[in-house]
């Protein structure tokens, strides 16, 4: 039996004959088999994921009526990040202030602190914090959600609507992820450079006009480009798996129904998570 | 619109045949559905009635076997034919399946938004029109879980007939309502039914209504039709298939007889 989504496909390992109990008693041969089967299932995983990708954002030129589900998706995604990365903002930028202080005072060179926070958050800290904390409030909400909606069969109404589920549901959170990532990442880097100097002018004794003037100095378009270029990147690779995850719940082993949901939204962050910093480490590595 | 005469059939299925963990469900399904109709499926619990009504609709690929839809055979998945015999047929859910982030009026628009190039005004005039049809103008601004099953239950029929298909799928439309609202769910596809024209596949248990209100009665068991033809023919089969179905639902007589024909949208309140 295969559905209608077979082309978007998530192997069970479990359900090979080299799981458990097989047939193949060579232990070297068994170890190979199960070796092909991880290959198996990763090389099938990325794969559904990739057409997934792909299918969602080539419906961009199909969907009626995006702008609006988009508008809706950034509303949604954007409101609902706004605090959350505020409050982290600011307390990075407070910690950073802090520690920065200390140990540029020993080498006679606490001026600097200015250019050690804005630099540091402009092009490491703000992107990677920023996108890990959407994920955890938006991503896995998003998770859930498609989870629920592929349990309720209601994304199967929509395919017998001729209603493409990735159009009307997925396209319109990966266009606002590229416009929300960066936004939140701008807002995460000015409530954190802003929390620097109250930490080292305001708690500790660096001269305002120093701290500012240093961060002033520093800041050079190239650096916010990276950091656009960043958030952008992390906001589609993140929302297109958490979208992956919940949009196949339904094929999740062992579990089923509401504990479905729960591993799609679980696997989502944790994926999205690893994904963010793996892909923060190439980009660095090609724009450093 | 009909692109055949109209006695021929609407949707043709032959040979159909899937299986699950290979325990064959679909053991080569023949089944013919004639325009303008109202045709029952009936089988026991289990036996696979939901699975061929989503091979029928395109949500799960049979192994083997082919479907014909006035005339032209559909492919799966993403295939043209597929797509539009999407747009000229309407399924409605067990469970409704309505999508719970959107209100009433939301829903019933849903498939004039995404798939018509109607104005905001033509498609809020048309979901209006279907919403009345079904009793249902005062909850437009509400969402399902505001609404009562019986109302969910409406508001899933407004948006199958919002787009006036030629083929209607229900299936088990009366799961988990008491008997005087089933008895009015099916007097209500009869209705609508007449009012639009179009044809109906109903997938249920419940057998005394499907009798009352279904042209056609298909039995399925084992995997294949056992049994298609009226429903005054079911109900006098001597076969032994039919009559050791209609001996399992028990006291069919009693109860065929106290049901309406006429049962109105204010029986499902």
């Amino acid at each position: 039996m295969a559905s209608s989504n077979e082309d978007l496909p998530l192997v069970d390992r479990h359900d090979t004959e080299f799981s458990a109990g097989s047939s193949v008693d060579h232990k070297p041969l068994r170890a190979i088999g199960l070796l092909g089967v991880e290959i198996l299932s990763l090389t099938t995983v990325v794969g559904g994921f990739a057409l997934f990708t792909a299918r969602s954002l080539a419906a961009v030129f199909f969907t009626r009526r995006l702008r609006g589900r988009m508008a809706l998706a950034i509303q949604e995604m954007g409101v609902r990040c706004v605090p959350i990365i505020l409050v982290v903002g600011v307390f990075t930028g407070l910690v950073l202030g802090l520690q920065g202080y200390y140990v540029l005072d020993r080498f006679g060179s606490k001026g600097a602190l200015g250019t050690l926070v804005s630099l540091t958050l402009i092009r490491e800290l703000a992107p990677v914090l920023a996108a890990l904390m959407i994920v955890g409030q938006a991503g896995s909400a998003l998770a859930s959600e498609l989870g629920i909606q592929r349990n309720s069969e209601q994304i199967a109404a929509l395919e017998t609507m001729d209603i493409d589920p990735l159009g009307y549901l997925v396209t319109p959170r990966l266009l606002a992820a590229l416009v929300v990532f960066p936004i939140l990442t701008v807002f995460f880097t000015v409530v954190g450079i802003i929390g620097g100097w109250l930490s080292g002018s305001m708690v500790l004794s660096l001269e305002s006009g120093v701290y500012w003037a240093a961060a002033n100095r520093s800041i050079k378009l190239a650096d916010l480009r990276e950091s656009i270029a960043k958030a952008a990147v992390f906001g589609l690779f993140t929302i297109a798996i958490c979208a992956y995850s919940g949009f196949t719940t339904h094929r999740r082993t062992n579990v089923a129904g509401v504990h479905a949901v729960g591993k799609s939204a679980t696997l989502a962050v944790v994926w999205s998570s690893i994904t963010i910093l793996a892909a923060d480490y190439v980009i660095t590595s090609f724009l450093a | 619109m009909n692109t055949l005469a109209s006695g021929a059939p609407l949707l043709e299925a032959s040979g159909l045949w899937i299986s699950f963990d290979g325990h064959p469900v679909l053991n080569g399904v023949d089944l013919v559905v004639p325009r303008a109709q109202v045709i029952a499926i009936l089988g026991k619990s289990g036996v696979g009635k939901s699975v061929l009504l989503k091979c029928l609709a395109g949500l799960l690929q049979p192994e083997a076997g082919t479907i014909r839809f006035a005339g032209r055979e559909l492919g799966g998945g993403y295939h043209a034919d597929r797509a539009e015999f999407r747009q000229r047929c309407s399924y409605l859910f067990q469970d409704n399946a309505l999508l719970d982030s959107l209100t009433a009026m939301e829903n019933v628009a849903l498939p004039l938004e995404q798939t018509t190039a109607m104005t905001d005004r033509e498609i809020r005039q048309r979901a209006g029109e279907a919403l009345a049809l079904f009793e249902l103008e005062s909850f437009s601004g509400l969402y399902p879980g505001q609404l009562s099953g019986g109302q969910q239950k409406r508001l899933a029929l407004a948006r199958a007939a919002v787009t006036k298909p030629e083929l209607v799928l229900f299936d088990e439309p009366t799961a988990g309502l008491d008997p005087i609202r089933r008895n009015a769910v099916f007097a209500l596809i009869a209705q609508v039914q007449r009012r639009i024209g179009f044809t109906a596949v109903i997938v249920t248990h419940d057998v005394p209504e499907a009798l009352v209100t279904c042209d056609t009665i298909a039995l399925l068991d084992d995997g294949q039709i056992r049994f298609c033809g009226p429903s005054a023919e079911f109900t006098a089969s001597t076969d032994s298939r039919i009559s050791a179905f209609r001996d399992s639902v028990g006291a069919l007589a009693g109860i065929v007889g106290t049901l309406r024909r006429d049962a109105t949208v204010s029986d499902l309140r």
